[in-house]
């Protein structure tokens, strides 16, 4: 390590994506006044990328491997659901509550990836299924077991600790979770030899699966991570604010693939790191939330995230062949 | 020649998928360090034939042996581990990741503490630069290289070299100059030859005929799942060969009716453009 050169930085997935944050940054930063910037303004964003966050990893390691789960996006209101009912309703320990709901989680997971691999139905397909199932399960369950679609849930002081409460007034505590878990994925990834069999998968399963990767259980390992993951974000969200209704989490599917195609994953996998994934979460989350602090008509919000889509695509494409044609610092020729 | 017993030997390997047939009676022996040229045309059954060699067909009927004896692999995993490695097409080796990276996908390098294992970049990237340079291509200085950015003939070299670092006792090398241009595929040749010089029993896919009497000792023509030809070096001319894997008549034929034509049209060669 230690030489961080230029050349050297701009082969990383990331590039691409701190790039574009330092740039969405500044621009708020501009535009946005102080307040964008100010301790209780960053909360606004940092709190978004959080709950962004931690489901958009596990979705950009989907789709290193050459997969997408979209049922995340009804995983996170059916698991805010599972908690209120199982410890709200029918008061249930918060900790049997928060296990089963992930238990929950890890079960779509499973399914989903089981289904793919059985039926080989691409990945957006059979998740898409699963996407609706669980939206009509939820309804269905919430009003056939509580006769609502809202439920309470006062969870105990220590579980609002961990799990959902404002630190410094305005910083929910799953940014701390987001962190870590972050933090352990860098080493999952970029570090530990699991890394380097994801990698491999998404650049050529055949050829992984004769090197003697178990691609098949990968698959299904992925896919219960990012479920699981959803159902986490769900439960938190409970917790933090008392109550689940049966709502849309359809944001959340768009969200995330946004997020991880900034940070610099390859759709067609084989490519990305988590720190690029990182980046592009907190990206997002600032033109999310940094609209409402500048002037600009908050309509424009979606126009801008369009716009910044498009260009963080062509730009990561643009560093990938850089990468692919760097040919060594010994040698004259530029890619 | 030494009389000694070949690496790998089929006898009487038979391949179905349902009711299809896929092999006939497949008998086939590579001694260390020679050279077994498949030859075949598209759908004679080389595919299926090499992937009951790496493990990852059983075969219907027939036995593998290995030094002698009968083996039985699981899966590709386990005939790796008895040292038959395939090197595909296009390198089998994956376009975004890193020289050093790829060269030890599945039995990655690691240091560290029980859970905290790390993948050892440094030692990985020094260990296949080795390897490659090795084998001759000088060119691959930079571990972090990524793969796509590697010519055709370097990627099969480097896919060629992880094998034999890995232990390959046999080499199964599946059309690895198909998609190359003459300096390139005469590139991959020469490590072929190497391949052959460090005692390795390569059995080499090909449709072109020009490589394979290249480096080949022994050739053996598959024409739809059955052994039509096995031969030594300089027992066949290159038109005999040639002539054998289109499956014969169909050459002969056009021969024929070439000759026919040149009789009746004061020896011009039929109009092939018109």
């Amino acid at each position: 390590m230690g030489n961080l050169s230029f050349s050297s930085l701009i082969r990383r997935p990331e590039a691409g994506a701190f790039l574009g944050m330092v740039f969405v940054f500044l621009f708020f930063s501009l535009f946005g006044g102080s307040t964008f910037t100010s301790f209780a303004g960053a909360a606004s964003w940092l709190n978004v990328a959080a709950n962004l966050g931690i489901i958009a990893i596990p979705i950009g390691f989907l789709m290193i491997a050459g997969e997408l789960d979209i049922s995340i996006g009804s995983m996170v209101p059916a698991s805010s659901m599972a908690i209120g009912i199982l410890s709200g309703y029918w008061e249930l320990p918060i900790a049997v509550g928060i296990i089963l709901t992930l238990l929950f989680g890890a079960t779509v997971g499973l399914i989903n990836g089981l289904l793919v691999l059985r039926t080989g139905v691409p990945s957006l397909i059979v998740t898409m299924g699963t996407l609706f199932a669980v939206t009509g399960i939820t309804l269905f369950l919430s009003i056939y077991i509580t006769n609502t679609t809202a439920v309470s849930l006062s969870a105990p002081e220590w579980a609002r600790a961990v799990f959902g409460s404002f630190y410094f007034n305005s910083y929910q505590v799953i940014i701390a979770w987001w962190l870590g878990l972050t933090g352990l994925y860098v080493f999952f990834l970029h570090y530990s030899p699991w890394g380097n069999w994801l990698l491999a998968m998404g650049g050529d399963k055949e050829s992984a699966r004769n090197a003697g990767i178990p691609t098949e259980k990968l698959t299904v390992a992925l896919f219960v991570l990012s479920s699981t993951s959803a159902a986490f974000v769900g439960l938190c969200q409970t917790i933090l604010f008392n109550s689940a209704q049966v709502s849309s989490g359809m944001t959340f599917i768009f969200n995330t693939i946004i997020s991880v195609v900034i940070g610099g994953v390859l759709l067609t996998g084989g490519f990305g790191s988590v720190i690029g994934i990182f980046f592009g979460t907190l990206t997002f989350a600032m033109v999310n939330q940094g609209i409402y602090f500048t002037d600009f008509d908050r309509n424009l919000s979606s126009f801008i995230i369009g716009v910044m889509l498009l260009i963080a695509v062509l730009m990561n494409n643009t560093f990938r062949k850089m990468a692919v044609s760097y040919t060594g610092p010994k040698s004259k020729k530029r890619g | 020649m030494v009389q000694s017993t070949p690496v790998i030997e089929l006898r009487n390997v038979d391949k179905s998928f349902g009711p299809i047939d896929v092999l006939h009676e497949i008998s086939l022996k590579v001694k260390a360090g020679e050279v077994l040229c498949l030859l075949g045309d598209n759908g004679a059954g080389k595919s299926t034939l090499i992937k009951t060699l790496a493990g990852v067909h059983k075969p219907t009927a027939g036995t593998i042996l290995l030094d002698g004896k009968p083996v039985v692999f699981d899966g590709p995993r386990d005939a790796q581990e008895a040292g038959i490695s395939t090197v595909h097409q296009f390198g089998g080796t994956f376009p975004l990741m890193s020289i050093g990276r790829s060269f030890f996908v599945g039995v990655e390098p690691k240091k560290g503490f029980g859970p905290f294992k790390v993948f050892d970049r440094k030692q990985a990237n020094s260990i296949a630069v080795k390897a490659v340079q090795d084998f001759g291509i000088t060119r691959i200085t930079d571990g972090d290289r990524l793969i796509g950015g590697l010519s055709g003939g370097e990627r099969q070299s480097l896919a060629i070299a992880r094998a034999v670092h890995f232990g390959a006792r046999v080499l199964i090398l599946d059309e690895p100059t198909a998609a190359l241009g003459v300096k390139q595929a005469s590139h991959v040749l020469r490590i072929v030859m190497e391949a052959k010089k460090r005692g390795i029993a390569v059995i080499f896919i090909t449709h072109q005929v020009t490589h394979a009497m290249a480096v080949g000792d022994h050739f053996a023509v598959l024409i739809r799942g059955a052994l039509a030809a096995n031969f030594m070096r300089g027992d066949k001319s290159r038109e005999e060969i040639t002539d054998l894997m289109a499956g014969g008549e169909a050459l002969a034929d056009l021969d024929q009716y070439i000759d026919g034509y040149k009789e009746t049209h004061q020896g011009h060669p039929p109009n092939v453009t018109g």
